[in-house]
């Protein structure tokens, strides 16, 4: 049956060329599986929802430069005229920016005192409006209302009575079930109380590369500094025809101030994920690189071993062998070869992975895409040995005997 | 005999031009990926400041909450609070030293029709300029008094000077921010150190240096404020005055050291420092004073991103594979002139004469391989700076070094690679050959 034996002897009689070949279908499994590995972890991470809507919503800083500015009126001036420009629906004025990279955090502890456990949550603060600007979804408990908001200086520590958390910090809070977040009560500062009265179904913070991306809580403050962002939302389709118009608004508005980085979210999404980005491309270059050139290495080879071997194909052929057989013979061998190769290829991307898991922390390789690789590679060996095969096949036995 | 060789190698890599393409490419491609890969490293790596990197350190103490760790078992906060840098600033103990923080301005119009000017500030204290050996094209650093008795003074980059005072010399001139006036001091000629070493973290490793210097004063009298990463814990403060006595930690901290007997003695210092703050109930945690050269403060804030070595190590084992490629190849085809080496030994060619013959038919396609991988690296750099960014633009050059560095690879790998199929080309027995012609 498929003359295993015969193609065995043949082999062992030329045993570096095939191992040559198998150590580069090993190291092509090897490196395979661990690129498209790295590819989907970035995916994956980068899939995450912010929770917020991305494509109308944009923000700039108003950066103040004159002393004696009057931020209590100024910035609700700001904002009166934001929120009632044609085409805006919401804007509010707020401490940070998803995924931007520049935010701020807070401690919670669910029991007060010192020595406590704590959670480090991202902060954003803004006021009653920051859920209809972000388009943020309320699964449970409520808004804030206008009178809950605080507006004070930024070195103030007065807190507000009331936050609203994502629902990954509730559970982060209440592993057992996050519901029980609604209405109870945490603590920052060793023993400030603050009530939970709502929860979001997702928010991201500032840090994408943070584990805590998730866990984030919106505080009703309205925090006043020389460097304040306005995050606004407009109308689906109208927010890059409005980006400059409510930059000369502001600009115009009050000549104390610069008005500085007017920037998309998804500018801000594009930018906070680049290096991923680039490195998921330049791995996907390398596997479909490293493909071809391992299919290629392949058809040199089996030519080779071909052409040296005409007289023995002809002398087959004269024998009997149909065409069929001859291109059977060559494909064998050639799975011979790859699922040798494969063996030590899955040893190999396993041992790398652990290296790499070790060296740069990253997550261990599923079983899955081992074998999935696997099959990549003999698909590809088999294809890459079908032309070469169909050649063999073609030399008749006359060509064959007329080389003596 | 050399160029004989070199002629009967063209000859053999024109005969058989698929196969010669398809090795050259290989190797070319393996080079080119292991080289965009190395020169990125290589670039993010290089010291920024060759004449100082033994000397300057930054320092790093353990003022974390007794019950909740700064980082797990990790590492204490980057920063000091302000309150040990103004400490260790004015114990003198090092040969010298500085605190800094970063923050942004917005430089006011004199005259009525200019415009205001958003600017990036590091506020210093005077040591800065001598310590990072700032080149200055006019005036100098200030006065050591001026870090005490809140003189508003400024040192401007090359590039604000242009800006602001067409690049003539602005020394005693002044700006203003904030409706203060600052005078300026001194011109910085183009200063812009990669990696930016005094302020490194994941993203900003490769900023630009800043556009004005002001004392460090500035911030703590509340002139302007600071903006750059603060770790907090405990009590929020409510105003600036407590939040400087706080335990935030924002202040780096730096200080240069002559010998090692200097950075013992200094460690020692540290020690009692800690000591005696515990005095005042701070620092309740292990002692975990640290003094940090230049490469292990880039390691810690991971200056060179894990991407890139998880790259540079794929790339490697690329080249592997592309090299594999050449071997089964060159096996291949010098197996394949088997009855013509037959022949030439029967002849009476030699085993090393035939060696040094296949050889240079190995260097050959490394060489072409090596050129073409430097295409490729080239390419590939290009393709870096598009994906990355205007950042990696400094990190995107090949030197001489490189140069040189792609090609004596691409013609060791080559040889290396060829090795083998030459041995065994050579080792055919020519009477098998000469019975089979």
């Amino acid at each position: 049956m498929l003359e295993l034996g015969l193609i065995v002897r043949a082999l062992l009689r030329h045993k570096m060329a095939a191992l040559i070949i198998a150590l580069q279908i090993a190291l092509t499994l090897t490196v395979l599986v661990n690129a498209v590995f790295m590819i989907q972890d970035r995916q994956a991470s980068m899939a995450r929802d912010t929770g917020v809507n991305e494509t109308d919503t944009f923000y700039l800083t108003s950066r103040v430069f004159a002393p004696g500015y009057d931020y209590q009126s100024e910035i609700p001036k700001d904002l009166d005229l934001l929120r009632h420009t044609p085409g805006i629906i919401d804007a509010v004025y707020i401490n940070s920016v998803p995924l931007s990279g520049y935010g701020g955090y807070q401690r919670l502890q669910l029991q007060p005192g010192k020595d406590q456990s704590s959670i480090i949550a991202g902060d954003y603060l803004s006021d009653d409006h920051l859920l209809n600007t972000l388009e943020l979804e309320l699964i449970a408990g409520e808004n804030f209302q206008p009178e809950d908001v605080l507006i004070q200086d930024s070195n103030s520590a007065q807190l507000p009575a009331k936050i609203i958390v994502s629902r990954a910090m509730a559970a982060q809070l209440y592993p057992d079930n996050w519901q029980r977040a609604l209405g109870s009560t945490v603590y920052v500062d060793e023993n400030v109380p603050l009530k939970i009265t709502g929860i979001v179904k997702t928010l991201q913070g500032a840090w994408h590369f943070w584990d805590q991306v998730e866990a984030t809580i919106i505080t009703p403050v309205i925090s006043l500094t020389d460097a304040g962002i306005y995050l606004i939302r407009t109308e689906p389709g109208r927010r890059d025809e409005l980006m400059p118009e409510v930059e000369a608004l502001l600009a115009h508005s009050n000549k104390n101030r610069i008005i500085r980085s007017v920037t998309t979210l998804q500018d801000t999404r594009d930018e906070s994920y680049r290096e991923h980005n680039a490195t998921n491309k330049i791995l996907l270059l390398v596997v479909v690189t490293l493909v071809l050139v391992t299919a290629f290495g392949i058809v040199g080879l089996a030519t080779f071993g071909i052409n040296r071997r005409t007289r023995q194909i002809g002398t087959r052929r004269a024998l009997g062998a149909t065409k069929g057989q001859i291109m059977r013979y060559f494909m064998v061998e050639n799975s011979l070869i790859t699922l040798a190769g494969i063996a030590l290829g899955a040893i190999g991307a396993v041992a790398l992975n652990i290296y790499l898991v070790e060296t740069f922390a990253m997550t261990p390789v599923t079983p899955d895409l081992i074998v999935y690789g696997a099959i990549a590679v003999f698909v590809l060996g088999q294809l890459a040995v079908l032309y070469p095969a169909r050649k063999a096949a073609l030399i008749s036995p006359a060509t064959a005997t007329r080389m003596v | 005999m050399f160029f004989y060789y070199l002629r009967l190698a063209r000859i053999s890599i024109l005969r058989h031009w698929g196969l010669s393409l398809l090795m050259v490419t290989a190797i070319a491609l393996g080079i080119g990926a292991a080289m965009t890969t190395v020169t990125v490293n290589y670039l993010m790596s290089a010291d920024p400041i060759p004449s100082k990197s033994h000397a300057l350190h930054t320092i790093q103490l353990d003022n974390w909450d007794e019950s909740n760790p700064f980082k797990e078992g990790l590492e204490p906060p980057p920063f000091l609070t302000y309150r040990d840098a103004k400490n260790l600033l004015s114990a003198k103990k090092a040969q010298r030293q500085t605190m800094h923080t970063a923050a942004k301005a917005v430089i006011e119009p004199l005259a009525e029709e200019d415009l205001p000017l958003y600017v990036t500030v590091r506020a210093n204290t005077a040591d800065f300029f001598t310590m990072f050996e700032t080149p200055f094209v006019y005036g100098g650093p200030w006065q050591k008094e001026v870090d005490d008795n809140n003189d508003l003074v400024v040192v401007l980059s090359e590039k604000i000077n242009e800006r602001l005072f067409a690049g003539e010399n602005s020394v005693g001139k002044s700006i203003k921010i904030n409706g203060d006036l600052y005078k300026v001091v001194g011109v910085l000629a183009n200063w812009q150190p990669k990696p930016r070493f005094y302020h490194v973290d994941k993203v900003k490793a490769f900023d630009d240096s800043e556009d004005i210097f002001l004392p460090f004063t500035a911030i703590t009298r509340k002139k302007i404020n600071f903006d750059d990463n603060s770790y907090c814990w405990g009590p929020t403060t409510d105003n600036w005055q407590d939040y400087l006595n706080s335990e935030c930690a924002w202040v780096h901290f730096w200080v240069e050291f002559n010998s090692p007997a200097e950075k013992q003695q200094y460690r020692d210092f540290l020690n009692g420092y800690v000591e005696e703050q515990r005095l005042y109930g701070r620092f309740k945690r292990p002692n975990d004073n640290r003094i940090n050269t230049l490469e292990q403060w880039f390691k810690a804030r991971e200056v060179i991103n894990k991407d890139n070595n998880m790259l540079m190590a794929m790339a490697f084992l690329f080249l592997g594979v592309c090299l594999l490629n050449t071997v089964g190849l060159l096996l291949a085809k010098f197996l394949g002139k088997s009855p013509e080496i037959g022949l030439r030994q029967a002849l009476g060619a030699s085993k090393s004469t035939l060696f040094y013959q296949y050889m240079v038919e190995s260097a050959c396609i490394g060489v072409m391989g090596g050129l073409l991988g430097l295409l490729f690296t080239y390419l590939g750099l290009a393709g870096i700076e598009v994906l990355y960014g205007e950042k990696m633009k400094a990190l995107v050059t090949l030197d001489a070094q490189l140069v040189i560095f792609a090609i004596l690879l691409s013609v060791a790998a080559t040889v290396i690679a060829g090795l083998y199929p030459t041995w065994r080309a050579c080792n055919v027995a020519p009477a098998n050959q000469l019975k089979s012609q």
